[in-house]
């Protein structure tokens, strides 16, 4: 009995028992972010510093130079940069944004309504989830082909908006919500509509917050749909011009290396923002979803 | 509102779901299981040929069976509950530090799953660059362990090592922030009662009660992991700039089912690739519902 330690966990303030941790919590974490700190850096890196010989982690004399090629690199090759990022911003906005509604939706009717399919249907889904994408990635083209959505924007939205992990996760969220609260808004004369926007809407906010990050993730890094279904540069997205900059095909590797420096950087932020505003919603998604 | 036998507003609200879920995800992966027993290259129509994509890749696909299955069960068994332990080993950790500095570390921890795709491989390319430039090359020069430059990513020996690496160094996504909530969600009544039970050590502790306790989030957990581990086939063709990666070294299921499809464009051939993967995937899963999973 001397020796309790589970109130040790979550602790209020530091101790010195807990330096044990820290010793390699530390190392390791400085070791995940060397990668990162790198990517900022190096976005700022002139060429010289660049090819250096040793080469440097840090960034001696920064310059805006890689951002000022990107945007000009892009601009002369026809199809200026700020589309490839309009594309992106657009295509982001709108799949994470319909991701939500169209999960939400989903969720709110599989955890509170009965009717024949419901088991059958979140069965499916659950299967779903542990489907690689590649794997389908051959029927899918020709699906997408069928449908005649090849060169067409809507084929960067469409494929991502069922998202089985998100429904996952907010049917498990909808089902916590008691169904007294929902029988009450009914006997109030509440229209199905009414209860999930008024109701359903605002209880389920950390897991809406959840499938944002994943979603956003998802799309705003996917290079899939630019590269298998979009021929027409001018749709094409930002990941995509991206990952054009230092592919060793285009022979351009040394140009390229500032340009596609100072692009993950662009790329890297917005993650970065997004996750920083959400995560303590996140972490409450996790704690109270108690998927089970 | 009284339960109405024509009450069909679930359709409502399932309606978008299903139609996209469907559309991109159902139907595909019926056609892909349909195409399997086909011949098709993507011009001509396809040509129904039995099981003879599966036959061949059993028997006659040397690479297959030499290369890609060996490499991707070898991957698969590493970075999977490699990943998967080291989470745990991570949310546990963090769990026991104040909340102020666990925020920040576990930002940084995760910040690699962000950085997914394009971003991770432009920083680990030029690190594990074959020239003395390379940030790895050069180091180990500089301390004298090496006389010349290793080529790190073309090199068969080193490239499913570095994968591992980079991958497992990518992996602590939304399984590990799942568990770290898991970790802090347990009530410390919980710990208490196990101590009056007779556990004796941190380590009885974590096996008697955190991972019981945490269950469902342990499963969400591993199931994210297989999952991951199956789609992070995309790194060694990132990483090395080919595909097929140098000598097949690097060769998952994943890069030979786009080589096949996206390549060689014998799609009927690369479906029973696809097949045989999505078994592969689902049996793994298996295992993880069957440790983790709670009947309901």
């Amino acid at each position: 009995m001397s020796a309790f330690h589970g109130t040790k966990m979550n602790p209020s303030k530091f101790h010195k028992s807990q330096l044990k941790f820290l010793v390699f919590l530390i190392p390791l974490a400085v070791f995940m972010a060397l990668p990162i700190v790198y990517v900022f850096f190096h976005a700022f890196k002139p060429i010289d510093e660049l090819f250096a010989y040793p080469p440097r982690f840090f960034v001696e004399k920064p310059t805006w130079q890689n951002f000022a090629d990107l945007f000009g690199r892009a601009n002369a090759s026809g199809v200026p940069m700020s589309r490839y990022l309009f594309n992106s911003i657009v295509i982001t906005l709108i799949v994470v944004f319909l991701t939500i509604i169209i999960s939400t939706m989903a969720g709110y009717a599989l955890s509170k309504k009965e009717f024949k399919l419901k088991k059958t249907i979140f069965e499916i889904n659950t299967l779903a989830l542990m489907f690689v994408p590649a794997a389908v990635a051959i029927p899918r083209y020709l699906i997408i082909d069928e449908l005649g959505l090849i060169n067409n924007f809507l084929v960067h939205i469409l494929p991502l908006l069922a998202m089985p992990i998100g429904l996952f996760l907010v049917k498990q969220f909808i089902d916590q919500i008691p169904n007294e609260l929902i029988e009450a808004a009914k006997l109030d004369g509440a229209s199905d509509i009414h209860i999930f926007t008024k109701i359903i809407i605002p209880l389920v906010k950390p897991a809406i917050a959840t499938i944002a990050i994943l979603s956003f993730q998802l799309v705003w890094n996917s290079v899939e749909s630019s590269t298998f279904y979009v021929n027409d540069e001018g749709l094409k997205t930002f990941s995509f011009y991206m990952s054009t900059l230092t592919s060793q095909a285009t022979g351009n590797v040394v140009a390229g290396q500032g340009m596609a420096a100072a692009a993950s950087l662009i790329m890297f932020v917005p993650n970065l923002i997004i996750f920083i505003v959400l995560q303590s919603q996140v972490m409450n998604t996790m704690a109270h979803s108690g998927i089970k | 509102m009284t339960k109405n036998k024509r009450d069909l507003s679930q359709w409502f609200f399932l309606g978008p779901y299903i139609l996209f879920f469907t559309a991109f995800i159902v139907i595909p992966v019926g056609a892909g299981i349909l195409l399997s027993f086909t011949y098709f290259n993507a011009i001509e129509a396809p040509t129904f040929i039995g099981l003879s994509n599966y036959v061949s890749l059993i028997t006659q696909d040397e690479v297959f069976m030499q290369k890609i299955l060996p490499n991707t069960l070898t991957f698969a068994l590493i970075v999977g509950p490699g990943g998967y332990i080291l989470s745990f080993i991570l949310a546990w950790s963090l769990a026991q530090v104040p909340k102020k500095i666990r925020t920040v570390l576990a930002l940084i921890i995760y910040s690699p799953s962000m950085t997914a795709g394009v971003a991770m491989a432009v920083v680990w390319t030029i690190i594990f660059s074959g020239d003395q430039t390379g940030y790895l090359n050069s180091m180990l020069i500089t301390m004298g362990v090496l006389l010349e430059p290793i080529q790190w990513l073309q090199s068969p020996e080193y490239l499913m090592k570095i994968m591992i690496l980079v991958t497992l160094w990518g992996s602590m996504g939304v399984g590990f922030l799942a568990m770290l909530s898991g970790v802090l969600n347990i009530n410390s009544e919980i710990y208490e009662a196990g101590y009056i039970d007779g556990i004796k050590n941190r380590f009885q502790e974590v096996i008697y009660i955190t991972i019981p306790s945490m269950k469902p989030q342990m499963l969400f957990g591993a199931v994210m992991a297989v999952v991951g581990t199956f789609q992070a086939g995309a790194i060694g063709v990132a990483l090395s700039g080919a595909n097929p990666t140098p000598q097949y070294a690097g060769q998952l299921m994943v890069n030979h089912l786009e080589d096949f499809g996206f390549i060689r464009y014998e799609m009927g051939y690369a479906a029973a690739i696809s097949v045989v993967l999505l078994i592969v995937v689902y049996a793994f899963s298996k295992v993880a519902w069957r440790l983790f999973g709670e009947k309901d």
